[in-house]
């Protein structure tokens, strides 16, 4: 089924591939890969695409934190943008990454930010062009812009208030870590934590439900609903917080609720379970 | 200071010449464009689940034999497409241990696929490679044990 036809909202920020091709020329448009495997990039990717690194690009080498606003802007002049560039983000692993590094952005205002359905598997599998070769862009002024929290992060102590208002949390874990049978996600024992379970009230809705697993895109917003409304209770309406293990999984999942099903108030708390599940007097439930 | 057989140091010293990220990366996946699956012959499908790589995103399966000398063969079959780091590391250690004992292949440290990709890595991805380096090293211990 055709994006248009999905019946997302309709500032839904959700491109084909076909669109991306389409639009490989267009000078106002950077397209950015972010993946977990990092020879991806160069072992080929959409000509002219810059990549985007969720280890050393984003995320603050000291503190648990993200860049602050001169590392943005230092990351943004190296990728040849501007405030007004429109930026598609695509990567691996059903765009998970892609996902984060677009969230990330997000927070520091980017406004014209696009996901490329399907994701790095997708253009590959339908024949589309690749390069090795390294994009060359011409650096670019951006100007410091301060990172802006409030909208679209949570952080733990407004996640508790959130828990003692009763609010609605989606938790994207696998049914093992949510019920608190396994401690970490399978395969990624490093970021588990000292106890199991969920934040209290939260429902479990994974990831990748979002995605039909035979091409990675998007399922329609009908299917979304079915997921986030019928089976998780949500409403359009609902101040909702989501949540994984460290923010990256959970961020696909505030995408789809932000920005397909057109939610006001998403947003992603990125402490997520290390930090919960490994805090001190935190309430949990099994 | 961790143990790598004399191939396998040749390697890494080829790759610590390349202290840019992207030019190793360059070279990483010159390594894996080597790579060849097991043919349906060699191995047919389905592959059997303990010869799986665990904690291997990329659906990795390994196989480990010796010759007629008691010397080893080192095979791997990397399903994901994508899964240039899988194709990468099984490369370097066929390259690097085909031919070895298996007791010099059971005492490889696996702290090998930081100095081979660096320390980057997401845990995924980590513990994915450690996992086939452990993998290799569990068969090469059995073999060890078969005289």
């Amino acid at each position: 089924m055709i994006i248009e036809q999905r019946g997302y909202a309709p500032t839904h920020n959700l491109v084909s591939t076909e669109w991306v091709e389409d639009h490989l020329e267009d000078s106002n448009l950077r397209i950015i890969e972010s993946n977990e495997d990092p020879l991806l990039y160069v072992s080929g990717h959409i000509p002219g695409a810059v990549e985007v690194d969720w280890t050393r690009d984003l995320n603050d080498p000291l503190r648990r934190d993200y860049v602050d606003s001169a590392g943005f802007q230092a990351l943004c002049e190296r990728i040849g943008i501007t405030p007004d560039t429109t930026l598609v983000f695509y990567g691996d692993k059903s765009n998970w990454w892609a996902a984060y590094a677009l969230w990330v952005f997000s927070l520091f205002g980017h406004r014209k930010c696009l996901l490329m359905d399907g994701g790095r598997l997708k253009w590959e599998s339908e024949g589309r062009p690749t390069s090795r070769e390294s994009a060359t862009v011409a650096p670019t002024q951006y100007p410091r812009s301060e990172r802006d929290d409030s909208a679209i992060r949570a952080f733990r102590s407004q996640v508790l208030d959130h828990v003692a208002r009763s609010g609605k949390l989606i938790d994207v874990r696998s049914p093992q870590e949510f019920s608190g049978e396994r401690l970490h996600m399978a395969d990624y024992p490093n970021e588990g934590a000292l106890r199991g379970g969920h934040i209290p009230h939260a429902k479990n809705i994974p990831w990748a439900r979002a995605v039909n697993p035979n091409t990675g895109e998007f399922r329609s917003a009908e299917e979304l609903r079915a997921l986030y409304e019928e089976e998780a209770g949500l409403a359009s309406t609902d101040d909702v917080i989501v949540y994984c293990r460290i923010g990256e999984r959970s961020a696909h999942t505030w995408f789809a609720l932000k920005h397909l099903l057109g939610y006001q108030n998403v947003r992603n708390y990125d402490g997520s379970w290390t930090e919960w599940g490994n805090s001190v007097g935190l309430p949990i439930e099994r | 200071m961790n143990f790598y057989p004399a191939k396998l140091q040749s390697i890494l010293d080829d790759l610590a010449m390349f202290p840019d990220r992207v030019e190793r990366i360059q070279v990483l996946i010159s390594i894996a464009d080597r790579f060849k699956n097991p043919t349906e012959g060699e191995h047919p499908k389905p592959y059997p689940d303990d010869h799986k790589v665990p904690a291997c995103e990329s659906e990795a399966f390994v196989w480990v034999s010796l010759d007629d000398e008691r010397k080893l063969k080192l095979e791997v079959a990397v399903l994901n497409p994508q899964g240039m780091s899988a194709m990468a590391m099984a490369m370097i250690l066929k390259d690097s241990l085909d031919g070895e004992s298996p007791e010099t292949a059971a005492h490889v440290s696996e702290d090998v696929i930081y100095d081979i990709f660096g320390k980057e890595l997401s845990m995924g991805k980590s513990m994915g490679l450690m996992g086939m380096v452990r993998l290799v090293k569990h068969f090469a211990r059995d073999l060890a044990g078969t005289k």
